[in-house]
C-alpha cells in the first residue's frame, strides 16, 4: 500500500538567507517507514538529481536525544502524540496527502540551515542554574543517608524526562519556553538536594529565558499536548510559585 | 521588585493580580445591576452609595480604574513582545490541534471588551463624572433607575452590550482559569476549579446580557 | 613497542588505593595553566569534562551534536549497577567484580574490572547529591532491580530512562562549569584529527559543522570519549551519528586499536522492516523477564505465517518451538545476550523466522498475561475467576511494568503486543573493543587518553546489562581525573601550546585536502549506498557467526569496497557550509578501513568468546554441543592493533592477560 506525496518544506541556505517553500514529489512511500526514514528517501532522490538534500537535526532516532525537531501539518512532531519526530510514522498519512515540514519557528531558535535550527538557548539557560553545586569527586554523602519520599521522586522523574527538544517553543503562539525551564526548575525544587540553591536557581534561569527572546506563558496549554515527553502544566505553575517565593 | 516586574513571570503574575481584582469589580457591579430587574428602589439606593461615598469614589475608583488601564496596557505590551518572540509565522500552524480558540485569541476579545467599555464611559462614566464634579448639577438619590432604562431603549446599543458580552464570556471562559494557574495553582487544584470557572465565566456575561434584554423589552 | 599495561604492584582490593597514594599531583594554581581537550559528551566525556574543570584545568569539550546532553548514552534504557549491597542479598565490590570478568568471558584486564568495581559505589552517591532522580521505594531510600547474567540486584535505575538521568547528571555539572568558564564548549564540532608534537597528544583538528571552518585547538593533552563504532553495521541501535572517526585518526596516528571483533549484538531488537530502514530500535532486555521466545515447530506453519496465511495466536503450544528453553533448560529465556542472539539466528537460518524477511522470532507474553492475571485476581479475592477477568487484569500489569515499551513496539510495527506476540531479532548494540589504553586510560599515544565505550578495557568479549553506564561514569569521573594528573605534573611549565607550529599546519593541510576531495570528486553514488553496502558485508561476513572463508572474503570485499568508494562517491554542496553528506562522507570512509581491521581481528582470533563466535571453533560433542568454544590456552590475550598505511596490513602486538583472583572456567548456561 504505498503512497505518493506532496511535500513542501522550507529550504533556507544559511542563517541569513531569505527562504521559501519549495515543492517535492515523493513516490512509493513505504506506511512503515519513520518519517526521517521519508525524508532519507527523498534526500537520495535529491541527490541523483544533482540537488542539495535537505537539511533537518536527527540522531537517536529512537525518540530520547530531542535532536529532531520538525513543524509538520502545523504541528510540532506532528500530528501524533506523545512522539518525536523520528517516531512519526508513514502510516499516519494517506496516499495523495500534501505534508507541510517547517522548522520550529522562535526567534530564539534561528534556523541553520533548511529545517535545523539553532537551539543552544536552552543550553544557556541551564548555564545560569541547571545543576546542584556538588562537587564531582564522589566524596558526597551515602546515597541513602537522604531518604527521599517515592512521591517526590517520582514526580521530579517526571519533570526530568524533558528532553530539551523546543516542541513546546514551537508549538506556543507566544514562543514561550516556560514549560522547558518550568521543567528544569521543577526537578530540582522537587528534591530536597535541590532546595539549598532553589531561590538563586529560579531566579537566574528566568532571567536568562527572557533575555534570550522567548515570549510569555498565556497558559494556552499547547505546549503540554505536543510536548513528545507528556511534560505538565503544573511544571510552570511550580515555577511561578518557586518565582514567587524567591522574590518576597 | 522593579526586576521583579520586568521579568516574564513578573508581569504574568501581575495579570492575574488584576485579572482578580477586575473579576472581583465585575461580580459586584453584576450584584448591583441585577438588583434593577427586581427593585428600582435598591438599585437607586445603592448606585448612590457608590456614587457618592468618598471611600468608594476616591479609594476603590482609582484603584479599578488603574487596575483596567494596568491589565489592558500590560495585555498589549505582552502581545507584542509575544508576537516579536516569532519573528517567521509558520506556513501551516494547526492551532486547534492543541489549544482551544478562545486561549489563542486573548487579544481580539480584550480589544472588544475595550471598544465596549470605551461605549460605556461614553455611556454612563463621563456623564455621571460630569454630573457630579464638573457641572456640579443638584443631587438626586433616585435618577440612576431611569438613566439605566433609558440607555436600554436603543435597540443598537443594547445589541452591542450583548455582543460585548459575549467577548466577555469568552475572554473569561481562559481568563479565569488562566488567572490562577499564573498565580501557581497546582494543575489538579485548576481541574476543581473547571467547573466554577464556567459558571463564573458564562453565567456573569449571560447575566449581564438579560439584564440589558429585560430593561430593552421592559421600557415604561 | 611493546605493550606496558601499567598495572600497579600488590594485592588486586589495594591496588588502586596504594596507587593513587603515590602518583603525581598538580597543585591548585598550575592546573590554570594546563588546558585539556575532551571529544565527546556522553556520560565519560561528558563526567570527565566537568571533574577536570573542577579541578582547576581549562577544558574545551566538543561534540558533533548541538547540545552534550544528546550523546548516545542518552538512550541506555535499564540501569546502573553499583555494589552498594543495599539490599543485603551478599553484593560486594569482589562479586561485581568476579560477575563482570565472567560475564566478559575471562578476556578483560582484572586490574580495571576490580577498579570498576571499587568505584561504582561512589557513582550512586554521587548521582544522588547532583540530583538524579532514581526509583526509590515508599520507605525513601534507593531501589533496585535485577539484570541478566548474575544472582543480586544490583541495578539502579531512573524508570526505563536511567541513561538519560545519568547523562543529564553530567551535563548539569558541565553547566555548572561552562557557567563559570571553566569549560568552553564546542557544539556541533566534528575532530577531524589528532595533532601529535614531539610525539605527544598536543591539540586537534576540528570542522565546525555549521560554517565548515576547519580550527586548530591546542592543549596538553586529548581525551577521547567519542563511543562505540557500532555503526559500522549501518544498522545498529546507535545514533545516527555515533562513529569511529576521532578514535580511528588517533589509531592512525599511532594508537593501538584493541579486540575490534568484539562487537555485543542484542537479541531484543525491531527486526528490518524494509530497505528503507535507518536504524535498529532496542527493547529492554527486561522483557524477557517475561517473554517467552519461541518460533514455530514446523517448517511449513513459518512459512504459512510469513505469508501471511495464518496468524502466531493460530498455533497450538506443541506446534511451537521454545528454543531458549529447549536448549537451556537451567536459564531458559535468560541466557545472556549473546547466547539468546546466537540461538535466534540458527533457527531463522534453518528457515522458521516468522516476518517477510525471515528474520524475526516471536516473544510472547500471553503465559504472563496469564500468570499475572490469576494472581491479580487471587490478590482481590477471586478464587474462581474468568477466562476475561483473568485476561484484563494480566494485561493491565503488564501494562504497568512494559507499557513504554509495548506502545514504541506498537507505533513502530503497529501491531498490538498485548494480543499478539511481538517479533524480534537480534541487532548492533555495543562494542566492547575499542582504543587499547593502560591502566591510567592512556594510549599509546602520550597524553592521548581513551575513556567510556571508546576505550578497550573493561567487558572483555561480552558486556553484562547495565555495566556501560557505571564505566562510562567510572573512567569520566573517578579514574582519569586522577590518572590524567600523573602526565601532566610534567607539564607545568610548559606553557600553553602553541597551534601555528608545523605539526598543525600540516594536520590542518590533509584534513582539507580530504575535505575538498570530497566536495569536487565527480562521483555517482551516494555515503549512504557505501554505508549500506558495507553494513550488509559487516552482518552477513562478520556478524554473529563468522568463519575463516566469510572474514577472508570480507576483507577483500571491504578493500574493494573502499577503492571505490574513494572513486564513485557523490558529496553535494560546498565545504564551507552546514554539509550533513560530507560530513557523513568523512566518517564512512573511517569505517570502511575499521571494517577491514575489524574482520582482521575476528580471522586471527581462532576461538569463540563472548560476543565473537567462530563456528570453527564449538563444542562437538558432550552436553555443550553446538555451544562456543574459548580457547584459554592461546587466546587469553587483548590483541591490540598498531596502524602502518593500511588496516589489511596491521601488526597484531598481544597483552596477555594474566587471572590470579578469578579461575577460568566454561560459562555454561545449560
Amino acid at each position: 500500500m504505498d503512497m505518493n506525496l506532496k511535500l513542501k518544506i522550507w529550504r533556507q541556505s544559511g542563517a541569513n538567507d531569505e527562504g521559501k517553500m519549495v515543492d517535492y514529489s515523493l513516490a512509493d512511500v513505504s506506511p512503515d517507514m519513520s518519517f526521517l526514514e521519508m525524508l532519507d528517501v527523498l534526500n537520495e532522490q535529491i541527490l541523483n538529481e544533482g540537488g542539495e538534500p535537505v537539511a533537518f537535526d536527527h540522531d537517536c532516532r529512537e525518540g530520547i536525544c530531542g535532536m529532531c525537531s520538525l513543524y509538520i501539518n502545523g504541528e510540532a512532531h506532528g500530528p501524533d502524540r506523545g512522539i518525536t519526530t523520528c517516531q512519526l510514522h508513514m502510516r499516519k498519512f494517506k496516499d495523495g496527502d500534501t505534508i507541510y515540514i517547517e522548522p520550529f519557528r522562535a526567534k530564539a531558535f534561528p534556523v541553520i540551515k533548511d529545517l535545523v535550527v539553532d537551539r543552544t538557548a536552552f543550553d544557556r539557560i541551564q548555564h545560569q542554574g541547571g545543576f546542584i553545586s556538588v562537587n564531582t569527586s564522589g566524596n558526597t554523602q551515602d546515597a541513602n543517608s537522604l531518604p527521599i519520599s517515592k512521591h517526590a521522586a517520582d514526580e521530579a522523574m517526571d519533570a526530568a524526562t524533558c528532553i530539551g527538544c523546543g516542541a513546546c517553543v514551537a508549538t506556543c503562539k507566544n514562543s514561550s519556553a516556560m514549560l522547558f525551564v518550568g521543567a528544569k526548575v521543577s526537578q530540582y525544587a522537587l528534591l530536597p538536594q535541590g532546595q539549598v540553591e532553589a531561590s538563586d536557581r529560579v531566579k537566574n534561569m528566568v532571567a536568562q529565558m527572557d533575555l534570550e527572546g522567548f515570549g510569555n506563558c498565556t497558559n494556552t496549554g499547547a505546549c503540554e499536548v505536543e510536548c513528545p515527553k507528556g511534560i505538565s502544566l503544573d511544571n510552570i505553575a511550580r515555577m511561578n510559585r518557586e518565582f514567587f517565593k524567591a522574590n518576597i | 521588585m522593579s526586576g521583579v516586574l520586568s521579568s516574564s513571570i513578573g508581569r504574568k503574575v501581575a495579570m492575574a493580580a488584576s485579572a482578580f481584582f477586575l473579576m472581583f469589580f465585575l461580580l459586584q457591579h453584576f450584584a448591583i445591576n441585577l438588583t434593577s430587574i427586581f427593585s428600582a428602589d435598591a438599585f437607586n439606593e445603592l448606585s448612590h452609595f457608590m456614587g457618592t461615598n468618598p471611600a468608594v469614589q476616591f479609594g476603590l475608583q482609582p484603584i479599578l480604574i488603574f487596575g483596567v488601564v494596568f491589565h489592558f496596557v500590560m495585555g498589549f505590551v505582552l502581545e507584542v513582545k509575544n508576537k516579536s518572540a516569532r519573528n517567521i509565522k509558520y506556513v501551516k500552524n494547526n492551532g486547534a490541534a492543541n489549544s482551544t480558540w478562545v486561549s489563542r485569541n486573548m487579544i481580539y476579545s480584550g480589544l472588544a471588551i475595550l471598544a465596549f467599555i470605551v461605549l460605556h464611559f461614553i455611556d454612563f462614566w463621563f456623564p455621571e463624572i460630569n454630573h457630579k464634579y464638573i457641572n456640579v448639577l443638584p443631587e438626586d438619590p433616585t435618577r440612576y433607575y431611569g438613566e439605566l432604562v433609558h440607555k436600554f431603549q436603543s435597540p443598537i446599543r443594547t445589541g452591542a452590550y450583548v455582543a460585548a458580552f459575549a467577548f466577555l464570556a469568552l475572554h473569561l471562559l481562559h481568563g479565569f482559569k488562566s488567572a490562577f494557574q499564573s498565580s501557581g495553582m497546582s494543575a489538579k487544584r485548576a481541574a476543581k476549579l473547571e467547573t466554577v470557572s464556567k459558571i463564573y465565566a458564562i453565567g456573569i456575561p449571560v447575566g449581564f446580557i438579560v439584564i440589558a434584554l429585560f430593561h430593552h423589552f421592559n421600557q415604561h | 613497542m611493546a605493550l606496558d599495561s601499567k598495572v600497579p604492584q600488590g594485592p588486586i582490593a589495594d591496588k588502586w588505593t596504594n596507587y593513587k597514594n603515590h602518583i603525581d599531583l598538580v597543585n591548585p594554581a598550575n592546573k590554570r595553566n594546563i588546558d585539556v581537550i575532551v571529544v565527546g559528551t556522553g556520560l565519560a566525556g561528558g563526567s570527565a569534562a566537568a571533574t577536570l574543570a573542577e579541578l582547576g584545568y581549562n577544558v574545551k569539550a566538543f561534540a558533533y551534536q548541538d547540545s552534550p546532553r544528546r550523546a548516545h548514552s542518552i538512550a541506555a534504557q535499564g540501569g546502573i549497577n553499583a555494589a552498594k549491597n543495599y539490599q543485603g542479598d551478599g553484593d560486594s565490590t569482589y562479586r561485581l567484580f568476579y560477575d563482570t570478568v565472567k560475564g566478559g568471558d575471562y578476556r578483560a584486564r582484572e586490574a580495571n574490572v576490580y577498579r570498576l568495581a571499587e568505584v561504582s559505589a561512589n557513582i550512586i552517591d554521587q548521582c544522588v547529591a547532583q540530583g538524579v532522580p532514581f526509583a526509590r521505594d515508599y520507605g525513601g531510600l534507593l531501589d533496585n532491580r535485577s539484570f541478566g547474567g548474575v544472582l543480586v540486584s544490583r541495578t539502579f535505575y531512573a524508570k526505563g530512562q536511567t541513561g538519560q538521568q545519568l547523562l543529564l547528571g553530567a551535563y548539569s555539572a558541565m553547566n555548572r562549569q561552562i557557567g563559570r568558564g571553566k569549560i568552553k564548549m564546542y557544539n556541533r564540532h566534528e575532530m577531524m584529527d589528532v595533532v601529535l608534537v614531539d610525539g605527544k597528544a598536543r591539540g586537534i583538528i576540528t570542522r565546525n559543522l555549521v560554517t565548515g571552518e576547519v580550527e586548530r585547538h591546542s592543549a596538553h593533552a586529548v581525551v577521547i570519549a567519542s563511543g562505540g563504532y557500532g555503526n559500522v553495521f549501518f544498522l545498529s541501535t546507535n545514533a545516527m551519528g555515533s562513529n569511529v572517526s576521532a578514535s580511528w585518526k588517533i589509531h592512525k596516528k599511532g594508537a593501538y586499536f584493541a579486540n575490534p571483533c568484539y562487537t555485543q549484538i542484542h537479541p531484543t531488537c525491531i527486526p528490518v522492516s524494509g530497505d528503507h530502514q535507518s536504524k535498529l530500535t532496542l527493547m529492554s532486555e527486561s522483557l524477557r523477564n517475561d517473554g517467552r521466545i519461541w518460533v514455530p515447530a514446523k517448517l511449513e506453519d513459518a512459512q504459512a505465517i510469513r505469508e501471511g496465511k495464518k496468524k502466531p495466536t493460530d498455533l497450538s503450544e506443541a506446534e511451537r518451538d521454545y528454543y531458549l528453553e529447549r536448549r537451556y533448560p537451567a536459564f531458559g529465556n535468560l541466557v545472556p545476550r549473546d547466547v539468546a542472539s546466537r540461538a535466534a539466528k540458527e533457527r531463522c537460518d534453518a528457515g522458521f523466522g516468522v516476518n517477510a524477511t525471515g528474520e524475526a522470532v516471536y516473544l510472547d507474553f500471553a503465559d504472563a498475561i496469564k500468570r499475572y492475571g490469576r494472581e491479580q485476581a487471587l490478590i482481590h479475592g477471586d478464587n474462581n475467576p474468568t477466562a476475561e477477568k483473568i485476561d484484563k487484569l494480566g494485561k493491565e500489569l503488564v501494562k504497568a511494568k512494559y507499557g513504554n515499551l509495548f506502545q514504541m513496539y506498537d507505533k513502530i510495527v503497529d501491531e498490538d503486543p498485548y494480543n499478539t506476540p511481538m517479533m524480534i531479532y537480534p541487532a548492533v548494540h555495543y562494542t566492547m573493543g575499542g582504543t587499547w589504553v593502560d591502566y591510567n586510560l592512556m594510549t599509546t599515544i602520550p597524553g592521548c587518553y581513551c575513556i567510556g565505550e571508546a576505550n578497550f578495557s573493561d567487558h572483555g568479549a561480552n558486556r553484562l546489562g547495565a555495566s556501560a553506564l557505571m564505566q562510562g561514569l567510572a573512567d569520566g569521573y573517578f579514574v582519569l581525573p586522577y590518572t590524567i594528573g600523573d602526565y601532566l605534573s610534567d607539564d607545568i611549565r610548559t606553557g600553553a601550546i602553541p597551534t601555528d607550529s608545523p605539526e598543525f599546519e600540516e594536520a590542518e593541510k590533509s584534513v582539507k585536502d580530504q575535505i575538498n576531495f570530497f566536495v569536487n570528486n565527480k562521483g555517482t553514488k551516494s555515503v549512504d549506498h557505501f554505508h549500506k553496502r558495507l553494513g550488509k558485508i559487516m552482518w552477513n561476513k562478520v556478524g554473529m557467526a563468522r568463519n575463516a572463508q566469510g572474514l577472508t572474503e570480507a576483507m577483500s570485499e571491504i578493500k574493494a569496497l573502499r577503492e571505490e568508494f574513494w572513486k564513485d562517491v557523490k558529496v553535494p554542496g560546498s565545504a564551507d557550509t552546514y554539509n550533513e553528506e560530507l560530513a557523513k562522507a568523512g566518517r564512512v570512509a573511517d569505517f570502511l578501513e575499521l571494517g577491514e581491521l575489524f574482520a582482521k581481528d575476528a580471522l586471527v582470533r581462532e576461538e569463540s568468546c563472548g560476543g565473537h563466535f567462530r563456528e570453527e571453533s564449538a563444542e562437538t560433542e558432550g552436553p555443550q554441543k553446538g555451544e562456543a568454544k574459548r580457547n584459554d590456552a592461546d587466546f587469553a590475550f587483548v590483541s591490540a592493533w598498531e596502524y602502518t598505511g593500511e588496516p589489511g596490513d596491521a601488526v597484531l602486538h598481544k597483552e596477555q592477560l594474566e587471572f590470579n583472583d578469578i579461575e577460568l572456567k566454561t560459562r555454561s548456561y545449560k
